[in-house]
C-alpha cells in the first residue's frame, strides 16, 4: 500500500500540480486520489474539535444504508418480470430462480446507475473545473438515488437528461454541492414526471424484452395506479370490488406484500422492509435525523387515519398503516426527506418539516389521481417551504427569549 | 440668458442618431434588457412562448404600442398635469392596444385566438408603463421612439429565444402556419420510432422561467459588471 502511495505522490503527482501538463485534469486526480487516500493536509490556522466523519464518508454510509434496497430492488424487477411473463405463479417460492431474477434485475439496473453516474459526475467534474474547486462528494449519493426511484421500463437518454437537469439547474446554479434548495434525485424524477409523463405517471410498469408476451392479468399496474381508478366511486361499491380484493390478505397488495416489497413500483422503493433497514444505518451512525423520520411517519399516519375515518371512496378507505406502506412513503422518509441539505435545520422546524411532508405525501396521492404518488410532490414542496420553517422557529425563539429578558430586567 | 443660450445650442448639435440616441438602442438589448436585467414584462415571456409564431406576433404587437406610447406621452408631455398622468398614459397605451387587437383579429386570425387575453394584457405590461414613466415623460419624441425601439427589440429576443427552445424540444416543429409560411416537422419519424419523445415540461410554464433563468445566468457570467456585490 505505501509502495502505491509514494508512486502516486511521487510520479504522478506533479504532472497534475501547477505547472504540470495536467493541470486542468487536477480535480479529476484529486478526487481520485482522497478517495482511495486520506488527505494529508490538517487545519491550518487555531485548533478545533473534529470529528472523524467528513462529507466522503457520510456519503459512503448512505450509500451502504441504500444498499439494501438496491438488492431487493433488482431482485424484484426480476420477480416481477418472471411473474409478468408467467414463468413463475405467486404460489412459486420466493426464492426459486434466485439468479436468474437478480441476472435479470441487474441488467436493467447496471445501465442506469453507469448512465446517472456518468452524466452526474461529468457535469460535476465540468464545473469544478470552472469554478476552481476540488470536486465535492455531494453527487456520490444522488447519482444512486436517481436509478433507484425510477421505473425499471425507463429509457436510458431520458435518465441521463433529467440527471443533467437535476445537476445543474438544481443544484450548480445554487452554488454546487451543499447549496442546492431542492433534493437532487427528485428533481430528477419531477422533471420526468412533467417531461415524458406516460414513462413515468406510475401507473403501469410491466418491462420485458421485445416479443415477449405477458400472461393475462399481468397489467403491472402499481397498487396506487389501481386505486387511483376508484377515486369518484362510491366506498364499498360492486363495481370496484376486483380492485378492493387486490388488497384484502394473500392477494398481491396485501399488507405483507407491500411491507416487503413483493409488487410492482420503482426499482428501490417498493419494499418498506429494506427502507427500514437503511433507516437504522442511517440512524445508528447518526446521519439520519430521528426528527424528521419519525414526524414524517406520524404527519403520514395521521392524515392516512382522517382519510380512513371518513372513507369517501375506497383509496380513502384504505387502512392506514397499509396506506403508507404503498408507494414510494418510505423511500422518501428515509432517504429523501432526511436529506440534510434540503431539509429543516432547526429542532423544531424538522418536527413541522418532517410532518407535514408526511400529511402531504397521503394527501396528494389520494385527492389527486393524475400524480398516483405524492411523496415526491411533498418533499419539493416542503424542500422549498424549508427555510420559511426555520426562519419562524428561530423567530419565534428570539422573542421568547426577549420576553424573559424584559422580564429579568 | 446663458443657460437658456446653451439649452439652444444642445438642441442643434443632438442629432437623432448621435452616440448617445444610439445607445438608447443598444443598451436595452444586453446590459439593461428589460426582461433579463429588470425584470420587467415577464408573465407574457411566459405565457405566450410555447410557439415562435405567438411570440413574433406578440412581440410586434408590444414594438408597435410601445412606439406609438412612447411618442405621443412624449409629444403631450408638457400638457399632461402630473397628478393625474397615469391615467393618460392608460388611455394611450389602451387605444393602441385596442387597434393592436382589432387588427390581429383581422389579419391573423389563429394567432389572435391563441394569443387570447395577453394582447389585452399589453396594457398592463411593465415595460410599456416603465418606459413611459422613467423616460417619455422627460424626453423629446425622438429619443423617445429611440428608446421605445431598443425595449421593444430587447423585449423581442428573448421572447423569440426562449419560444424558438420551447417549440423545438417541447413541440418537434417550428410552425408558421400563422403567418402563412407553414410547419415544419424538425425530427424525422424514425427518431420518434427509436424513442425519442418530446418534452413535455417545455410545454409548461416553468420552463419557460428556467430558460428565461439559464439566458440571465450566461448573461451575467460573460458581463461581469452585473453581477451584485453580497
Amino acid at each position: 500500500m505505501k509502495a502505491l502511495k509514494k508512486l502516486i505522490d511521487n510520479k504522478l503527482k506533479p504532472h497534475f500540480e501547477e505547472g504540470g501538463k495536467l493541470k486542468r485534469f487536477w480535480v479529476v486526480f484529486d478526487s481520485l486520489d482522497t478517495f482511495a487516500f486520506v488527505p494529508g493536509h490538517t487545519t491550518k490556522s487555531g485548533t478545533h474539535i473534529r470529528d472523524g466523519i467528513d462529507m466522503k464518508r457520510t456519503m459512503m454510509m448512505v450509500i451502504i444504508a441504500m444498499i439494501p434496497c438496491l438488492l431487493f430492488g433488482t431482485w424484484n424487477i426480476g420477480h416481477q418480470y418472471l411473474l409478468g411473463i408467467g414463468e413463475i405463479t405467486s404460489a412459486t417460492p420466493l426464492m426459486d430462480m434466485f439468479w436468474s431474477k437478480m441476472g435479470w434485475g441487474a441488467s436493467r439496473i447496471l445501465p442506469l446507475l453507469a448512465v446517472s453516474y456518468g452524466v452526474g459526475l461529468g457535469i460535476e467534474f465540468i464545473f469544478a473545473g470552472i469554478r476552481k474547486h476540488s470536486i465535492n462528494e455531494g453527487f456520490l449519493v444522488s447519482g444512486m438515488l436517481i436509478p433507484l426511484i425510477m421505473p425499471a421500463d425507463i429509457s436510458l437518454w431520458m435518465v441521463g437528461l433529467a440527471t443533467a437537469f437535476a445537476v445543474v439547474i438544481g443544484k450548480e446554479v445554487f452554488g454546487g454541492t451543499g447549496m442546492n434548495i431542492l433534493n437532487v434525485a427528485l428533481t430528477a424524477r419531477a422533471f420526468l414526471f412533467f417531461a415524458y409523463p406516460t414513462k413515468i405517471s406510475g401507473n403501469v410498469w410491466l418491462m420485458g424484452n421485445e416479443g415477449d408476451t405477458f400472461i393475462d392479468g399481468a397489467t403491472g399496474a402499481t397498487a396506487m395506479g389501481e386505486l387511483a381508478n376508484t377515486i369518484g366511486i362510491d366506498a364499498n361499491s360492486p363495481a370496484t370490488e376486483p380492485i378492493r380484493s387486490m388488497f384484502t390478505d394473500g392477494s398481491v397488495y396485501s399488507f405483507w406484500n407491500q411491507f416487503i416489497g413483493l409488487e410492482p413500483g420503482s426499482i428501490g422503493e417498493t419494499s418498506a422492509l429494506a427502507c427500514l433497514i437503511g433507516a437504522a444505518i442511517l440512524l445508528l451512525v447518526g446521519i439520519a435525523s430521528w426528527r424528521v423520520i419519525l414526524s414524517f411517519f406520524a404527519g403520514g399516519f395521521a392524515m392516512a387515519f382522517i382519510f380512513h375515518t371518513f372513507a369517501a371512496n375506497d383509496f380513502m378507505g384504505v387502512e392506514p398503516l397499509h396506506q403508507l406502506m404503498m408507494g414510494g412513503f418510505f423511500f422518501g422518509m428515509v432517504f429523501m426527506a432526511t436529506d440534510p441539505v434540503t431539509a429543516a435545520q432547526t429542532n423544531t422546524g424538522k418536527l413541522i418539516y418532517g410532518f407535514f411532508g408526511g400529511l402531504f405525501s397521503i394527501m396528494i396521492r389520494v385527492f389527486n389521481p393524475a400524480y398516483p404518488e405524492g411523496v415526491m410532490m411533498a418533499i419539493l414542496f416542503m424542500n422549498v417551504m424549508a427555510p420559511m420553517i426555520d426562519h419562524y422557529v428561530i423567530q419565534s425563539n428570539i422573542k421568547k427569549r426577549l420576553k424573559r429578558a424584559a422580564v429579568a430586567a | 440668458m446663458s443657460t437658456e443660450t446653451q439649452e439652444l445650442q444642445a438642441v442643434k448639435k443632438e442629432s437623432l442618431f448621435s452616440k448617445k440616441n444610439k445607445r438608447l438602442v443598444t443598451d436595452p438589448l444586453s446590459d439593461n434588457n428589460p426582461i433579463t436585467i429588470q425584470v420587467l414584462g415577464i408573465c407574457s415571456a411566459l405565457a405566450i412562448t410555447v410557439q415562435i409564431q405567438q411570440a413574433i406576433m406578440m412581440s410586434l404587437s408590444v414594438l408597435f404600442v410601445l412606439i406609438g406610447a412612447n411618442v405621443i406621452v412624449s409629444l403631450l408631455r408638457k400638457v399632461i398635469p402630473d397628478r393625474i398622468r397615469i391615467i393618460v398614459q392608460l388611455v394611450i397605451v389602451a387605444s393602441l392596444v385596442i387597434i393592436v387587437n382589432e387588427v390581429l383579429k383581422a389579419y391573423a386570425p389563429d394567432i389572435s385566438e391563441k394569443l387570447s387575453v395577453f394582447v389585452g394584457l399589453i396594457i398592463t405590461n411593465c415595460i410599456i408603463m416603465g418606459r413611459l414613466e422613467a423616460f417619455a415623460l422627460a424626453n423629446k419624441p425622438g429619443p423617445s421612439m429611440m428608446d421605445a425601439i431598443g425595449n421593444g427589440i430587447g423585449y423581442a429576443w428573448i421572447l423569440l429565444a426562449v419560444a424558438i427552445v420551447r417549440e423545438i424540444f417541447g413541440s418537434g416543429t417550428i410552425n408558421l402556419e400563422g403567418l402563412g409560411i407553414g410547419k415544419f416537422q424538425l425530427f424525422p419519424e424514425a427518431f420518434y420510432e427509436m424513442g425519442y419523445m418530446n418534452n413535455n415540461l417545455m410545454i409548461l410554464p416553468p420552463m419557460a422561467l428556467i430558460v428565461v433563468g439559464v439566458i440571465i445566468w450566461i448573461q451575467r457570467s460573460r458581463n461581469k459588471a452585473l453581477i451584485e456585490e453580497h
